[in-house]
C-alpha cells in the first residue's frame, strides 16, 4: 500500500552525502547508489519511503519511478508506509529463539500493546519480527532503528524499552 | 588446538581498540609494501598454495578463484568483499569487521592487486550499520596515510575501497544476486556462466570473497603459505573463526584450526551444553543451510569441510547452533523453514513456490496435525525443490528438513499419532 504526502527533497546536507554517494561507482553509473539514497531519504523522511521520495529520486539517477518500486519493495529495511519513530526488530530465526526470543516479543506487546507489524498510537514504536540480524552469539537481539541490544532478558529489555518510551 | 602464536585475529574478542595505529601494533599494514612489491602471480600463487579454502560456504580454493581473473582486459576489473552475513548462526564477519577492520583493507589491497582491480566494494548487509560507521572510518584513515587510494603505498598501484550498505536481504550473500543489487535492481541471481570473473559487476570480471578470507590473506603473505598449511589439516588448511550460539553456556566466536573436534570446541570454549554433554540432542554445524546432526555424531566428528561432508552435513560458514534436550527439533527446523520462505527471492517457481509448502507442511506436523504421508510429500516437496533452482538457495532450504526427516522421523510422526490419540 503506498501513502501519498508532500513533496520531498533533500536538505542540503543529504543532498551532499547524495552526491557522495553517487561519486563512489563509475559514471553512468548511478543506478548503483538507489539503495543507498532510498535508505538515506527514508532517514530524512520520518523513516519512509513515500511517493515523492520516489519520484524525486527517479528525477536525481534517471531511474523509472516502477523500477524504483520494485527495488524498494524487495528490501525489508525499505519501508514503503510510516513506521513508528522507534522501529523494534526481534530477531526469530533458530539461534535467537533458542535462547528465548519468543519471551522478548511478548514483554514488547505487553509492554506496548502491539503485535507483530503494528505502530504504537502514538507513533514512537513499530513491533516487527525479523530473520537472523546475524549476532547469533549474543542472542537473544533486538534492533532498535541502528542499534543492537544483545544477550537480553525480559528485565534488561524492559529498561530499554522503558527509556526508549521517556525521550 | 591453536597456539596462541599461531592466532591471526588477536582482537577477535574486542579487548583493543580498532584505530590504524592500534591494528599497526598488531601488526596489521607492517610490511605492506614489501608485499605488494612481489609480481601479482606470486601473490596468487602463495595465497594458493597456503590451501586457503573460502570462508563464506561453499570452500573453494581462494587462489584459484583469483586466477580465473583475466589477465588481460579492455574494461575495468572489479574486487568485491561479500559482507552481507546473514546466515542463521553465522556472526563472525560482523566481529571482524568491528574489531579487525584494517586486517580486512589491508586484504583488499593485496587482493585487488593481486587481481588487477583499482576498485572494491564491500557490501556489507544494511542491518549492520554501526559496523559500517567503523569500517567506513577505518578506509577513511588508511585513505589517509596512503595506505589505499592513488598510488597506494607509493607502488604506482589504485585502490579505491568504498562500503555499499545492502537494504535487508539474505539471497544478496549469494555473489551474483549481490552484483544485481550493487547495480541497483533485486537481488536477484544470474544464471551461471557467465561466471563473475568473466563477466561480473557492470558485465565487467570481478572476484567476489567472504570476509574472513580475505581477512586472513595478509598473514598468509606475511607468515608464508607453508606455516598457514602446517594448521588445520590436509586439504583443509589454517585456522577458522567458529561461531558457536544455542544451548551453550557461553555463546561466543573463537579462531581453531580446521579439524577440531566439534565437541572439544563446545566444551573448551563455550563453557559445555547447557545441563552437560549427555544433554545434548542435536548440532547444526555450518549455519541453517546445512543438515544437523545428532549426539551420537557429534561425539567424534572434526569440524572441517571433508569430515563434515562424510557425515552428510558440512561445514558451511562454521556456524554451530546447539540444541539440547529441551529443544523442540521440529520446531527448531520449522523456523529454518521460516525464514527460507520469507528470504526466497521469488525468482525461481520450485523454491518461490516450494519454500511455502515446505513451511506450512513443517507448521502442520509440528502442532500434530501431520501424518505419516505428509512427512512422504515433505521429503518429496524437498527433493523438487534441490537442484532445481537458478542459485544454490533452494538447496539450503531443502537440507535441513531433509536432515530432521532423515535423524527424527519417529518424532515427526509420534507428535501426530498422539494428537490423534488424544482426540480419541
Amino acid at each position: 500500500m503506498m501513502v501519498y504526502s508532500t513533496s520531498f527533497v533533500f536538505n542540503k546536507e543529504n543532498l551532499l552525502a547524495a552526491k557522495n554517494i553517487i561519486d563512489r561507482y563509475p559514471k553512468g553509473k548511478q543506478e548503483s547508489a538507489l539503495v543507498p539514497l532510498l535508505d538515506l531519504a527514508q532517514r530524512q523522511n520520518n523513516g519512509w519511503v513515500s511517493n515523492s521520495v520516489v519520484d524525486y529520486l527517479s528525477e536525481m539517477l534517471s531511474v523509472t519511478p516502477i523500477k524504483i518500486y520494485e527495488v524498494a519493495s524487495f528490501y525489508s529495511m525499505i519501508n514503503l508506509k510510516p513506521v513508528g519513530k522507534n522501529h523494534v526488530q526481534v530477531c526469530h530465526t533458530t539461534p535467537c529463539w533458542l535462547r528465548g526470543s519468543d519471551k522478548i516479543s511478548e514483554k514488547c506487546t505487553k509492554m506496548l500493546g502491539v503485535k507483530n507489524g503494528e505502530t504504537t498510537v502514538d507513533g514512537k514504536f513499530t513491533l516487527s519480527e525479523v530473520e537472523c540480524l546475524g549476532a547469533c552469539v549474543d542472542a537473544p537481539v533486538v534492533q532498535i532503528n541502528d542499534d543492537y541490544y544483545e544477550n537480553l532478558t525480559e528485565d534488561s529489555f524492559e529498561k530499554i524499552l522503558k527509556k526508549l518510551s521517556k525521550e | 588446538m591453536l597456539q596462541s602464536k599461531n592466532k591471526i585475529f588477536t582482537n577477535l574478542s574486542g579487548t583493543d581498540k580498532v584505530d590504524l595505529a592500534s591494528s599497526k601494533k598488531r601488526g596489521d599494514w607492517i610490511d605492506a609494501k614489501k608485499i605488494i612489491s612481489r609480481k601479482p602471480n606470486l601473490i596468487i600463487e602463495e595465497v594458493k598454495k597456503s590451501g586457503l579454502r573460502g570462508r563464506g560456504g561453499a570452500g573453494f580454493s581462494t587462489g584459484t578463484k583469483w586466477e580465473f581473473m583475466p589477465k588481460q582486459s579492455s574494461k575495468p576489473k572489479y574486487f568485491i568483499v561479500n559482507a552481507d552475513e546473514s546466515e542463521p548462526g553465522a556472526c563472525k564477519d560482523r566481529d571482524l569487521l568491528r574489531r579487525e577492520p584494517h586486517k580486512l583493507l589491508e586484504g583488499i589491497l593485496y587482493a585487488c592487486y593481486a587481481v588487477g582491480a583499482n576498485t572494491a566494494y564491500i557490501y556489507i548487509r544494511g542491518e549492520f550499520f554501526r559496523e559500517a560507521e567503523i569500517l567506513q572510518k577505518a578506509i577513511d584513515e588508511a585513505n589517509k596515510d596512503g595506505l589505499l587510494g592513488k598510488n597506494a603505498l607509493g607502488s604506482g598501484f589504485d585502490c579505491f575501497v568504498h562500503v555499499h550498505r545492502g537494504a535487508g536481504a539474505y539471497i544478496c550473500g549469494e555473489e551474483t544476486a549481490l552484483l544485481e543489487s550493487l547495480e541497483g535492481k533485486k537481488g536477484m541471481p544470474r544464471l551461471k556462466p557467465p561466471f563473475p570473473a568473466v563477466a561480473g559487476l557492470y558485465s565487467c570480471p570481478t572476484t567476489i570473497n567472504n570476509v574472513e578470507s580475505i581477512c586472513v590473506v595478509p598473514a598468509i603473505l606475511k607468515r608464508g603459505a607453508d606455516w598457514f598449511a602446517s594448521l588445520g589439516t590436509k586439504n583443509n588448511t589454517g585456522t577458522k573463526i567458529f561461531s558457536i550460539s544455542g544451548h551453550v553456556k557461553n555463546p561466543c566466536n573463537i579462531e581453531e584450526e580446521l579439524g577440531i573436534p566439534l565437541k572439544v570446541l563446545i566444551e573448551e570454549y563455550a563453557g559445555g551444553v547447557i545441563g552437560g554433554w549427555d544433554n545434548l540432542l542435536a548440532v547444526i554445524p555450518g549455519g541453517a543451510s546445512v543438515p544437523l546432526i545428532t549426539k551420537e555424531t557429534c561425539n567424534n566428528v572434526k569440524m572441517d569441510f571433508d569430515s563434515l561432508k562424510d557425515v552428510g552435513s558440512g561445514l558451511g560458514t562454521g556456524s554451530i547452533i546447539v540444541m539440547n534436550k529441551t529443544t523442540d527439533i521440529i520446531h527448531a527446523i520449522e523456523r529454518i523453514s521460516r525464514f527460507f520462505m520469507h528470504e526466497s527471492c521469488g525468482q525461481c517457481t520450485p523454491c518461490r513456490e516450494g519454500t511455502g509448502w515446505v513451511w506450512r507442511l513443517m507448521k502442520k506436523i509440528r502442532t500434530g496435525e501431520g501424518t505419516p504421508e505428509m512427512i512422504d510429500d515433505l521429503y518429496d516437496i524437498t527433493t523438487r525443490i534441490e537442484k532445481h533452482t537458478i542459485c544454490a538457495f533452494g538447496d539450503a532450504a531443502a537440507w535441513p528438513v531433509q536432515g530432521l526427516i532423515k535423524n527424527f522421523r519417529k518424532d515427526m510422526e509420534s507428535r501426530g499419532k498422539k494428537k490423534l490419540r488424544n482426540k480419541v
